[in-house]
């Protein structure tokens, strides 16, 4: 008998779970959370609220089991495998519900409510996001939430339009490559290539109509200048090992309780070259190794604070004829909605899977109950393996 | 405006052959739900330039679903058309000129579902049309048994990487191939194909580099002989995107309505120049890197035309410059990257593979995988036992009787 899509769908996302379970467990020697949840071993760390620290890192734009968890895939994630996943909390079954599209997607996870705002406009989520909830029930300032984005259409992300959060309220938003081409436009040359960087639509750049952090703040909040801004630059890779710069000076001169970094070189996927997507997928690899060093050694945020890596949503597969493999994510196919998300840090559990369904809009209301406050108006539900 | 409304002078705007096809089937289409309806139009309206493949199935699609929907009281309408009905549509959706502009509704309407969570509905409702439509109008088998053929790593002189991993398990896999002519006894294998199966459009070159030479009855595409067009196509679109308030719905809206002699495609054949415009205006990346370019191209050739026999010649693609590189002064150069282009190449293949598994007939079908200029290859075919490896040393004629 045939199965029906829907629970065609049900059954595919739980053998991805499955078989991510299974891999875990043979290559990094994981144990099985469940086993643990009717024992009691489950608890808080014991880390005071008013100090404790999150870190969001999303591994976008978005990549599949067979390039990352699967067997054939292991190789693209050493730094995963060997370093972080032994000492994290890992989900298997992480299923987005939402519009698979980097910045709507993202911001769902930041509101943690399926945002249907338009993808390609600068336009901000229309839920009260994390930063929101963080600043208004703790009374935090504004320099305690942050975000880091290379993308140039994410600048809306920090702050929504809703009426009783969004104005003043939000995180500061950088935009390393913004930053970055508005310093070298002082000169002589024209770098606007450089924000051309939304690989679903190439060669499109959004005008910015955010609240970034401009030029002249360089020096007052990272404590550069721009001479050394640009020169460091002009070491580096990609636009992602940018960010991961900025975001090291962030923490050593801000040190926000709540910094949120979105990743972003894989999406060059779009462009069809998979040699490009996988050399992405190991530099993020290597990069979130090196943001989770940064939080180890900097005295701010060592022994206090939780880090969440997940990406915001998959990849269309090889077998759905409506796309063309790695190279989308616009069929809506179980691979492409289905995804993971490690926990790692202050309160965390190490070395244990859970393969039981959550959602996307699950992780607001955790970080909520980590840091002591209510995503009210949010869909997900605190995770409760983790809150 | 409603199916129900439709008369033929709707369709006044539509070219010659895709009016005559759309207004004798009108009574079908008039049942249709509005959810459906445009996406039939959105083929219909492109059939004085599909390939013959391609307006069979659409005329038979349409006869079918005349036989069975022709009379306004047919029960079989709501069975098949239940799922569609109850997709809900927005007024602004209602109101778009879905008749002469039906691509543009179907952008929208996958927007709009993504946006109302209705996705999975809609994908549940296609599926079970694809699938019953199959059942009644079963695909056309091929006239004569399919052979693909991917060739890949020009260029590359040495490589350390495992080559064909995805489709080893699939075929046979043998590492003492003799390279010398390679090239030109696969040339010359669908050429003589070609020459004792006339079939229109049923045999394809496609070449990511500059293709190696001229096949009486094989359609070829290459990237180098898109060259022209391609750098007036890049010229134009960056022109569009500094105009102020153009953003990537409006060029994308732009670049669908440019027609081929717009860019200077004119080789008298109308359908040719069509798939080749398609395939730099509608692929993504395959503007700038030649191996998206090769994979697309055989892709859309493979799901469009239907060929009998494609080869598909991979070639280096231009290197990615890294940002530090993009920060120099330095003037661009056009440096290739063969290494990534054979990692790229090789995940072509399989994709040429299994877009050639979803054809009609794929169990007499085969498939020829070869790295270019050494002694790797795969080779897959009815015959052919699945997951072995052979280090006999052969050449490509050989296996391409092994597969035949």
């Amino acid at each position: 008998m045939r199965l029906s899509l829907q629970s065609g769908v049900h059954e595919l996302t739980r053998r991805l779970a499955r078989s991510r379970r299974d891999f875990l467990r043979d290559a990094a020697g994981v144990a099985l959370g469940s086993a643990l949840l009717g024992s009691g071993t489950l608890s808080h760390a014991g880390i005071a609220t008013k100090n404790r620290k999150v870190v969001v890192i999303t591994f976008g734009g978005g990549a599949r089991d067979q390039e990352t968890f699967a067997p054939e895939g292991q190789e693209n994630i050493p730094h995963l495998m060997k370093e972080l996943i032994p000492q994290s909390t890992f989900f298997t079954q992480v299923v987005n519900r939402g519009i698979l599209g980097h910045y709507v997607a993202t911001a769902s996870l930041a509101t943690g409510v399926y945002e249907t705002i338009n993808n390609f406009a600068s336009l901000p989520p229309e839920h009260p996001t994390v930063f929101e909830y963080f600043r208004r029930e703790r009374k935090r300032p504004a320099s305690d939430a942050w975000v880091v984005a290379p993308s140039n259409g994410f600048n809306r992300i920090g702050e929504s339009s809703h009426r009783s959060y969004g104005a003043g309220l939000g995180a500061r938003v950088i935009l390393p490559k913004h930053l970055l081409t508005a310093a070298l436009s002082s000169g002589h040359s024209d770098y606007q290539h450089l924000l051309r960087d939304n690989y679903e639509t190439p060669f499109y750049a959004p005008e910015l109509a955010g609240s970034e952090v401009e030029l002249e703040q360089l020096d007052k909040i990272l404590n550069l200048s721009v001479e050394d801004f640009k020169a460091h630059a002009r070491t580096l890779s990609s636009p992602d090992e940018l960010s991961v710069y900025v975001v090291r000076q962030l923490m050593r001169q801000e040190a926000p309780s709540l910094l949120w970094i979105t990743m972003h070189d894989i999406d060059v996927a779009h462009a069809g070259a998979y040699s490009l997507y996988i050399e992405g997928i190991r530099r993020t690899d290597r990069l979130c190794a090196e943001i989770w060093r940064a939080i180890q050694s900097e005295p701010e945020y060592a022994g206090k604070t939780t880090l969440f890596i997940l990406p915001d949503f998959g990849r269309d597969s090889d077998e759905d004829s409506g796309g063309n493999g790695f190279q989308h994510h616009r069929t809506g196919d179980a691979p492409s909605r289905t995804t993971w998300m490690m926990a790692l840090g202050a309160g965390v559990r190490e070395n244990v899977v859970f393969d039981r369904a959550m959602e996307s809009t699950d992780l607001v209301p955790t970080i909520g109950a980590m840091l002591d406050f209510s995503a009210a108006l949010a869909q997900g539900k605190p995770i409760l393996e983790l809150a | 405006m409603l199916p129900a409304d439709l008369k033929a002078e709707s369709f006044k705007n539509y070219p010659p052959e895709a009016r005559k096809l759309v207004t004798t089937y009108l009574a079908a289409l008039q049942t249709l739900p509005l959810s459906f309806v445009p996406n039939l139009l959105r083929e219909a309206i492109e059939y004085d330039f599909k390939f013959p493949a391609e307006r069979r199935a659409l005329e038979r699609e349409l006869a079918h679903l005349q036989s069975i929907f022709g009379e306004p009281s047919s029960k079989a309408a709501g069975e098949w058309f239940q799922d569609f009905a109850k997709i809900a549509l927005s007024p602004q959706l209602q109101q778009m000129d879905w008749v002469n502009s039906p691509a543009q509704f179907v952008e929208q309407l996958s927007t709009h579902l993504w946006a109302t969570h209705q996705l999975d509905a809609f994908r549940k409702a296609a599926t079970n049309y694809a699938e019953r439509l199959q059942d009644a109008v079963p695909p056309e088998p091929p006239p004569i048994p399919r052979l693909g053929i991917a060739v890949i790593g020009r260029g590359v002189t040495a490589n350390e990487q495992p080559l064909f991993r995805k489709l080893r398990p699939h075929g046979g896999h043998f590492s003492q191939v003799k390279p010398e002519g390679g090239l030109t006894i696969l040339l010359d294998a669908i050429a003589d194909r070609a020459q004792a199966h006339p079939i229109s459009y049923g045999h394809w070159y496609v070449d990511g580099g500059e293709a190696a030479g001229r096949f009486p009855a094989v359609t070829v595409v290459s990237y180098l002989g898109l060259e022209p067009v391609r750098s007036s196509l890049l010229r134009r679109m960056r022109s569009q995107i500094e105009t102020p308030g153009m953003g990537p719905e409006a060029l994308r809206s732009q670049l669908a309505q440019m027609t081929p002699s717009e860019l200077g495609l004119e080789s008298g054949d109308q359908v040719l120049d069509r798939f080749r415009l398609k395939l730099l205006t509608e692929g993504s990346g395959t503007q700038i890197f030649s191996t998206t370019f090769a994979q697309w191209a055989a892709r859309e050739a493979l799901r469009r035309a239907q060929p009998c026999t494609l080869l598909v010649r991979f070639a280096p693609r231009q290197r990615q410059r890294p940002m530090n590189e993009l920060l120099t002064d330095k003037p661009e150069q056009a440096e290739l990257d063969p290494v990534g282009s054979l990692i790229d190449a090789d995940l072509g293949a399989y994709y040429n593979w299994v877009n050639q598994r979803r054809l009609p007939g794929t169990e007499q079908s085969s498939f020829l995988a070869w790295f270019e200029g050494h002694s790797e290859a795969v080779a897959i075919g009815p015959a052919m036992p699945r997951g072995t490896e052979s280090s006999t040393p052969t050449d490509l004629r050989e296996l391409l009787a092994l597969i035949s």
